[in-house]
């Protein structure tokens, strides 16, 4: 008997020495491969109505996948005068196009390449598409040495994949992690997704909300009282499960705290049970918080798109703290709006308004150093501080029905660093919590395959590709763990994961920490028997 | 000697091959990345291309059986109904089996036995066969994806449209 290979040694051996079986020569080299628009890998463009609102340049109908992008006939100069505005603007951009020494560390860590095979999406060539461009108008080797030293014009071929690939990286920074010289392929995509706004090319998946954002205060454009009624249908929907009756408020001046929150958790399911499960939270510990109709939208589409739009659409959730006069803002679980407050809202909107308060925890007094600057404390840290207070009333076995993990989105764990909250949580209301592997989780997380706005659902072939491998982790821990519940702290990845595990994994569930939370907290006051979970499934042990 | 004996000896030389012309589907360039890690989770890729056309292969020998041959390639199907192929590019390492099995003819195995070519012909059509349930799985795949995007345009509006029922309960009862 012929002893078999192990599947591993067999994957080595692939490339070793390629098979000419299927007539396959040497392929052409990536600058000589033009891009692809087929559907399914290219986003809808941005409706003229969005853009206008938004007062960004070159509104008009047009589609990726015409032949004609119907662009302003100066297109070139506009694009190229904006690279060197930014070139000179912001430094990181400059040092990221000159320090690239083309090592590899980062070319197999990004989840698109890994889903794909496709070379583009490696993160050192993804960044070689602008970069290629950029020698070629801005130093002296790419003037004289042309393609020998990596450079090329910049022509419509090259903006349309722009468009594929820069659309096609999810700004996850997992690939920054292993840059020997920290170079960040999302501030990359970011600078390449603002050359193209300068000419007008944009998707609606970005655009839409953002406009909607800075029109009414959240993404699906939802006017307040909307707003409100639908907050209110889910307190009734508490008091199906709990008995309990919640009225919060809304708009409250002089409330201690403002709640601001993703609209995803008002509107989308199931992040409809995380909001829930905020507010069973703060009538648990009796917080003095309100809720606004306008600031109702934590994430901000802005950080896609451009400076000036991230900037505009977080400076509104202070303006809304300083008509309310709260002392300071309690963040749900959100992914980029941790981003944005963590990385930039210092430097784009600080100081905070000025008789805003260091944020301190009015149940046990913490005060949260690391908020100081931009008072605002995300709900995973306030948690955890009140269960490391004791001031939970928790039972862990309502949650037995409950087979964890845990999803570490991008945002919160490599730009926020926040790791251990969130677990902390969980190993504090239910039974079972089971880690995915170690290179897969905390800062080695891999994205949902779909962050930075392209959560559309007309490009699912891309995200269901760069999802495989937070999936193939995730079906490691259904096999061995019979894990039936993928959570996390982010409102695009409650939904995005969603179409993760109906593809990938179908037995697997989303839900928010907080739900969670929810489901094991003892609420004074209610049912004698609570024998569901949020989403009105029996808890163990009770007959449905 | 029989074909299936003859290929159970030969197996580690025809599955190397054939996961060799699966992942040239791939560029040269994100090959020569893709080999460096063979971690599961670092590059699942490869890892799910190797260890299922492994099974296949041992599957294919005892004849195809859509109830056990079907969780085998559907874990490779699905992987390539997302990613950027027409639908028979997606299947085409099916087909490449044949392609592998011919240029194999004149190999003998242990003993000197050559590979008795006269019952080929029932492998190609054990082949055909595998070929067509990949379709079928191939089309479930792209099926799955419609019915996730619609699902998931009713859930992001999940509550506007409970919202809009309630209205019109309502309004009925008045
Ligand atoms: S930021 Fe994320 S999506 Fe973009 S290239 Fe890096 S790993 Fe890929
Ligand atoms: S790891 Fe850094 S230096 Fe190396 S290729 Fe990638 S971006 Fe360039």
């Amino acid at each position: 008997m012929v002893k078999m290979l192990e599947a591993e040694e067999l994957a080595k051996d692939i490339t070793e020495t390629p098979s000419l079986l299927n007539g396959k020569g040497p392929d052409r080299e990536w600058m000589d491969t033009p891009a692809e628009f087929r559907d399914g890998n290219w986003a809808y463009s941005a409706k003229t109505k969005a853009i206008e609102s938004l007062k960004m340049p070159y509104a008009r109908d047009w589609s990726p996948g015409d032949e004609d992008w119907k662009l302003p006939e100066n297109w070139k100069e506009i694009i190229s005068e904006g690279f060197r505005e930014r070139l000179d603007k912001f430094r990181s951009f400059k040092v990221f196009m000159d320090i690239c020494v083309r090592c590899g560390a980062c070319a197999d860590k990004c989840h698109f390449f890994l889903g794909s095979g496709d070379p583009k999406n490696m993160p050192v060539l993804r960044a070689e598409l602008l970069r290629s461009v950029y020698r070629n108008d801005f130093t002296l080797a790419g003037k004289l040495l042309k393609k020998f030293a990596g450079a090329r014009p910049l022509t419509m071929e090259v903006v349309k994949e722009w468009f594929l690939y820069f659309f096609q990286c999810t700004e996850c920074r997992r690939c920054s992690v292993y840059c020997p010289y920290g170079i960040d392929t999302a501030e990359i995509t970011m600078m390449a997704r603002e050359l193209l706004n300068l000419v007008g090319i944009n998707i609606n998946w970005i655009m839409d909300p953002a406009a909607n954002c800075n029109r009414t205060g959240n993404h699906l454009g939802i006017e307040p009282h909307t707003f409100k009624t639908v907050v209110e249908s889910l307190c009734e929907d508490i008091e199906d499960v709990t008995g309990i009756t919640i009225n919060p408020s809304f708009n409250r001046k002089g409330a201690e705290i403002l709640f601001i929150t993703p609209s995803g958790d008002v509107f989308a399911d199931p992040g409809v049970y995380t909001m829930m499960g905020y507010i069973m939270l703060f009538e648990h510990i009796g917080l003095d918080y309100t809720l606004s109709t306008y600031a109702s939208e934590g994430g901000n589409f802005g950080l896609f798109n451009s400076n000036e739009l991230m900037k505009k659409l977080n400076a509104k959730m202070y303006h809304e703290a300083e008509r309310l006069g709260v002392k300071w803002i309690l963040g749900g679980e959100c992914g980029h709006m941790w981003r944005v407050i963590n990385q930039y809202m210092d430097t784009m909107n600080g100081p905070t308004p000025s008789y805003m308060e260091d944020p301190v925890s009015p149940i046990t007094g913490t005060k949260f150093e690391n908020a100081v600057s931009t008072k605002m404390v995300h709900i995973m840290e306030f948690t955890a501080d009140l269960i490391k207070h004791n001031k939970l009333k928790l039972d862990k076995s309502r949650n037995d029905h409950v087979r964890a993990t845990f999803h570490d989105s991008c945002n919160p764990s490599r730009a926020m660093g926040m790791l251990d909250e969130p677990r902390y949580v969980l190993n504090n209301v239910l039974n079972n919590f089971f880690e995915m592997p170690d290179n897969t989780i905390r800062e080695q997380t891999f994205c949902c395959g779909a962050g930075s706005g392209l959560n559309t659902e007309e490009i699912m072939d891309v995200r269901m590709r760069g999802a495989l491998p937070r999936a193939t982790a995730l079906n490691h821990v259904v096999e061995k763990h019979d894990v039936n519940m993928l959570s996390c702290v982010c409102a695009i990845d409650r939904a995005t994961l969603l179409a993760l595990t109906q593809y990938w994994a179908p037995d697997v569930e989303v839900s928010g920490v907080t739900e969670l939370v929810a489901n094991a907290l003892i609420m004074e006051g209610e049912n004698e028997v609570r024998d569901c979970d949020l989403r009105e499934e029996p808890y163990l042990g009770v007959e449905d | 000697m029989e074909l299936v004996d003859w290929l159970s000896q030969k197996k580690q030389d025809i599955v190397r091959e054939w996961i060799r012309v699966t992942m040239e589907a791939y560029p040269v360039e994100a090959l020569n990345v893709l080999k460096r890690s063979d971690n599961q989770f670092a590059n699942p890729l490869s890892h799910i291309i190797s260890t299922n056309i492994a099974l296949l292969f041992d599957d294919l020998l005892l004849g195809v059986d859509p109830e056990r041959t079907t969780p085998i390639l559907t874990e490779l199907v699905k992987v390539r109904a997302v990613q950027d192929f027409k639908p028979s590019e997606a299947l085409q390492f099916i087909i490449d089996l044949k392609k592998i099995l011919f240029s194999m003819k004149d190999e003998t195995v242990e003993g000197g036995e050559s590979m008795p070519l006269e019952q080929l012909r029932k492998m190609e059509e054990e082949i055909d066969t595998l070929a067509m349930l990949g379709f079928d799985i191939y089309m479930k795949c792209r099926e799955k994806l419609y019915e996730i995007r619609a699902n998931e345009i009713r859930n992001q509006t999940h509550m506007l449209i409970r919202r809009v029922n309630e209205m019109d309960k309502q309004k009925e009862a008045r």
